[in-house]
């Protein structure tokens, strides 16, 4: 039987881990190599890793720390943050990565994601989608550039857009919630879940184990992901890494997931 | 020794790193002369069915892989895409593929996956090995693995299936015949699963 994903998102600022809130503020929380080794000692289903310095400073991607991190992780890898040609994607897939994550290049040229899904195969190419709730209209937008580039675009029907071209997945991004702990903009996803069929993978707002539950629950196959929950622990935020164990996973599992089963 | 086959595509550096944390020695193969002392052979693979088959037939060592494999039977573990390569053909191109299990790549039907989520059949799914096959060793029903694909291994005969696992269908996960086997999943991004795995193809 197929199991929902949880999975830990680590962000990337001068070779630094750090940890944002609201794509602010950047926090360093450690090492990424030796993050990575925590997250293999803890089985994390799969791991995400986005250098937010490369697009928005206009940097090619870091392929030696790419690389270095590919060979360290024995879960699934992906990885997002200055890639904006096939070339490129293909230099960071023969690297030893699994999936790579698109996010401004998509929205400024979408053609770009049906040619690397063609080199690399669709279920390798992720999209992510930064989200901004706009307080007066409650309009959902889409903004590229580490969160600094409204684009005007509904994030529902560029959703549909990029599972036509050939994206194999979905990272749906919540700026609004990024850091709060205050758990996941259930009606965003929602919104989202009913327009693709690609698989999808959730971000931003997750501050606890009951707030992945949730989003298990109503959606069944999903995968659950988050940065501040895995990152530091109690009220002060300190940092502190972690991930749920074998059994707080089954027991996760069991009573978000299979009891929903039919 | 072990060899990895390098033709361009697939995970290396993840083999690599792992079987040296088993002290068991690999190396990588990127010549016809790489392949001939080697005592195990894996076939790594990501990526599209023709382009895989056009980068093995480009490197040059598909005459001595064949030679190795069907004369001198060394064991060889292909994976993922590396597996769907040992069929005689694929849905996903036009080129034949090695022929040497005999089967053929299909696409997954999504109507009958249950899920919102339909292709690529991908993240952690369990396996139900046959008995008695060393390379599972270990391994049962509830033994977890990292697939990420759409196209699947339809064996012609049953024999040569040696576990399945269930997406909208029951699909062959694992199979082998002789020397040759294929695996669906990832074991070099299967955490300790795929370590054992690893370990139990480099005993044998």
């Amino acid at each position: 039987m197929l199991y929902p994903r949880i999975i830990p998102c680590l962000l990337v600022h001068n070779k630094g881990l750090v940890k944002t809130v609201k794509f602010k503020d950047p926090k360093y929380v450690g090492d990424p190599i030796n993050a990575v080794k925590i997250f293999n000692e803890k089985e994390v289903d799969e791991l995400i890793v986005v250098d937010i310095d490369a697009s928005a400073q206009n940097n090619e991607p870091d392929y030696k720390m790419i690389e270095n991190l590919a060979a360290e992780c024995r879960m699934p890898f992906c990885y997002g943050g200055g890639i904006k040609t096939v070339e490129q994607a293909q230099r960071i897939f023969n690297l030893g990565v699994e999936k790579i994550a698109i996010s401004s290049v998509a929205v400024a040229n979408p053609a770009i994601i049906t040619d690397i899904a063609e080199r690399v195969g669709n279920q390798s190419v992720v999209v992510v989608m930064d989200v901004h709730k706009r307080s007066i209209t409650g309009k959902y937008e889409i903004i590229t550039y580490n969160g600094t580039k409204n684009t005007g675009l509904n994030p529902v029907e560029f959703a549909k857009e990029m599972e036509k071209r050939g994206a194999g997945e979905i990272v749906l991004n919540s700026i609004d919630l990024d850091g709060s702990m205050k758990g996941y903009d259930l009606n965003l996803i929602q919104k989202i879940r009913d327009v693709i069929h690609i698989p999808m993978t959730v971000l931003g707002g997750a501050g606890s184990l009951e707030d992945i539950g949730t989003v298990i629950k109503q959606h069944g196959m999903i995968g659950a992901a988050a940065g501040s929950l895995f990152v530091f622990k109690g009220k002060y935020r300190a940092v502190l890494i972690s991930y749920p164990n074998k059994i707080e996973k089954e027991i996760l599992i069991k009573n978000y997931f299979l009891n929903q089963q039919k | 020794m072990i060899a990895i086959i390098d033709y361009g595509l697939g995970n290396l550096r993840a083999f690599i790193n792992l079987y040296e944390r088993l002290n068991i020695q690999v190396k990588v193969a990127r010549i016809p002369d790489d392949l001939k002392e080697a005592s195990k052979i894996i076939l790594p693979g990501v990526g599209a069915f023709d382009h895989a088959m056009m980068q093995l037939n480009r490197s040059g060592m598909r005459d001595e892989l064949e030679k190795q494999v069907l004369l001198n039977k060394i064991p060889v573990v292909g994976i993922c895409v590396g597996m769907q390569m040992l069929a005689k053909s694929s849905e996903e191109g036009k080129l034949p593929g090695l022929g040497w299990i005999d089967g053929i790549v299909k696409l997954f039907d999504a109507s009958t996956i249950p899920y919102k989520t339909r292709l690529p059949h991908m993240g952690w799914n369990t396996i139900n090995p046959v008995n008695g096959i060393p390379l599972l060793n270990g391994f049962n029903k509830e033994s977890r693995f990292y697939f990420l694909h759409s196209f699947y291994f339809v064996c012609n005969s049953e024999q040569d299936v040696i576990a399945t696992t269930e997406y909208g269908l029951v699909f062959a996960s694992a199979v082998r015949k002789e020397n040759v086997f294929g695996i669906q999943f990832h074991p070099e991004k299967s955490h300790f699963n795929g370590i054992q795995l690893l370990n139990n193809f480099s005993k044998f």
